[in-house]
């Protein structure tokens, strides 16, 4: 809508006296909100610098053990990896359903969709069933005159699994960024000489950069937190930080150190998002300008 | 962009290889949910249906899947009516606290699903809603709203307004405006807003798993205790039923988007 509109749009609370109006529509959602995750993250909170006694105990005992560090330094590991994987194999995927025609693309955006709407609880059974020893790529494997190899409860079965899940997080963003590229730039590149793949890395690499920040932050915060992947796939060498906080509370019913990993978790999460939140932000009104 | 037909060639193999990583695996439920043998190796043997009648009639599964039709039915409504009502207050906020509001409303989706799991499972213990359907329609919700609030602020932000003040003028009330103009107009939104509120809940599994009991269970807590317990195929049938379910619907809707753009123009 352009400024100069004859019938401008109504100002947000025109008439004054109604401007509480807008709250109240949203009042409903936010006291759920405050009520249903505000209240339970204060607990968690509370809980885990109260229990069993006030104190910072629980902290100094989750980054004072070395088994716990490790985990840590692990599910960092786990989701770095995966964020890689995301990255290098939803580019060319997210660039091809821009370059294809409307039918193609139509097959290549379901081939997305039906596995994202599909329950990741299946998703990860179907993981088991071709991971495990006695699985489909294992007895592949072994008719083919190979030994098998060790996949489920290890490492890399965990990052292959995640990485599948997670794939849409990373296509979706980045698709919709290559979209708005102008590709005559592309041209004009070549036309001044340039080859196709300095063309590529000097012009359509950096403006599809906001897509690839965008769907990389998203994987790896959501790979941070995950757990039912690495709980059905990962073995003992393979736990990540979600898994450890539920067994501190369901098994050893200890919340304040339950509580203080997830509180540790919480935290990376929120830092890491408003770390890339301006990245991200500036990003996108450079590629605008441009 | 012109491409080296080696380029191209490689592009295409490497998606191709990309697509079968994204739809071949889930795949895999098919064939193992016909084995004859309660076991989940591979290859499956032989062919028999019995996995599908143990869905339909032991009550551990049939029971699981008519809690979770029941949950996400009343979700999808409660989620897009709260989430309808919010998102029109954040269209008609002045800009700065409406980003705050919208931030806020979206915490749900960034919040590590084991520390939302563990808070409401403490407050749940504490007000007695372990194993409870108002436990879980209110644990849901929260869960689906950011996506309803994101499906109709995107319909609103197209929405043209001067479109309620000409019925405004014509007379209409703001009811019978919202009613007859606003609300058909943002409709597709509102739609998508409740599929996706529907998919949340059916599909939520972290906080499920610490605030069910065994009087009330979902699907995917029935499946995940499944896979950890034994290795019963009746997993892979109803693996095998989502999945169809959903190509159906995501697929047919697709098309029948498709048809009607095509149809328009």
């Amino acid at each position: 809508m352009s400024a100069s509109d004859p019938i401008a749009q109504p100002a947000a609370d025109a008439r004054p006296g109604r401007a509480w109006r807008p709250f109240a529509l949203t009042a409903p959602a936010i006291i759920l909100l405050i009520a249903v995750i505000g209240y339970p993250l204060l607990t968690i909170v509370l809980r885990s610098l109260s229990e069993p006694e006030w104190g910072l105990q629980n902290y100094a005992w989750f980054f004072g053990a070395p088994v716990n560090l490790t985990v840590l330094q692990r599910t960092f590991t786990i989701s770095a990896w995966v964020t890689l994987v995301c990255v290098i194999a939803a580019y060319p995927y997210a660039y091809l359903m821009t370059a294809v025609g409307p039918r193609v693309r139509l097959v290549l955006v379901l081939c997305v969709l039906i596995p994202f709407w599909v329950s990741g609880v299946v998703r990860t059974l179907s993981w088991v069933i071709l991971l495990q020893d006695s699985g489909v790529i294992n007895s592949l494997l072994r008719s083919a005159g190979f030994s098998g190899v060790k996949l489920i409860r290890t490492q890399t079965g965990v990052v292959i699994g995640m990485a599948q899940v997670l794939l849409p997080f990373m296509i979706l963003p980045l698709y919709s960024v290559m979209q708005g590229i102008d590709l005559r730039l592309m041209r004009a590149a070549q036309s001044l000489g340039a080859r196709p793949s300095r063309a590529f890395f000097t012009v359509y690499l950096p403006l599809s950069l906001p897509g690839v920040y965008a769907g990389a932050i998203i994987v790896f915060i959501l790979s941070l937190g995950f757990y039912i992947t690495p709980a059905l796939l990962g073995g003992p060498r393979s736990t990540m930080l979600s898994t450890l906080v539920q067994t501190q509370v369901l098994s050893l019913l200890q919340w304040g150190r339950g509580g203080a990993m997830g509180v540790v978790l919480l935290v990376t999460t929120f830092v890491l998002l408003a770390l890339a939140a301006p990245v991200m932000r500036s990003r996108h009104r450079e590629a605008g300008r441009r | 962009m012109e491409m080296k037909p080696l380029t191209r060639v490689l592009l295409g193999l490497v998606c191709l290889l990309v697509a079968i990583w994204l739809v071949a695996p889930t795949l895999v439920v098919v064939p193992m949910s016909f084995n004859e043998n309660k076991s989940l190796a591979f290859p499956p043997q032989g062919f028999s249906w019995q996995w599908y009648e143990n869905f339909a009639t032991n009550p551990d599964w049939s029971n699981s899947f008519l809690n979770s039709l029941k949950v996400a039915s009343i979700v999808a409504v409660l989620a897009t009516v709260l989430g309808t009502l919010a998102a029109f207050g954040l269209d008609r906020m002045k800009a700065r606290p409406a980003n705050l509001l919208r931030m806020l409303m979206l915490t749900p989706m960034v919040v590590p699903g084991v520390v939302l799991a563990i808070g409401i499972y403490a407050v749940y213990l504490d007000t007695q809603l372990v194993g409870t359907l108002l436990g879980f329609v209110l644990a849901h919700t929260i869960l689906a709203l950011p996506f309803v609030l994101i499906a109709v602020s995107a319909s609103l932000e197209v929405f043209d307004r001067r479109l309620e003040t000409a019925a405004a003028s014509l007379g209409a009330g703001a009811l019978t405006t919202f009613r007859t103009v606003t609300l058909p107009l943002i409709a597709p939104g509102v739609a998508s807003g409740m599929l996706f509120a529907f998919a949340t809940s059916f599909d939520e599994i972290v906080v499920s798993l610490f605030i069910t009991n065994p009087y009330l269970k979902t699907l995917p807590v029935q499946i995940f205790a499944s896979i950890t317990r034994d290795a019963d195929p009746t997993v892979a049938a109803v693996g095998t039923i989502l999945l169809f379910a959903t190509t159906i619907l995501i697929g047919g809707g697709m098309l029948l988007l498709g048809r009607e753009r095509k149809g328009r123009q």
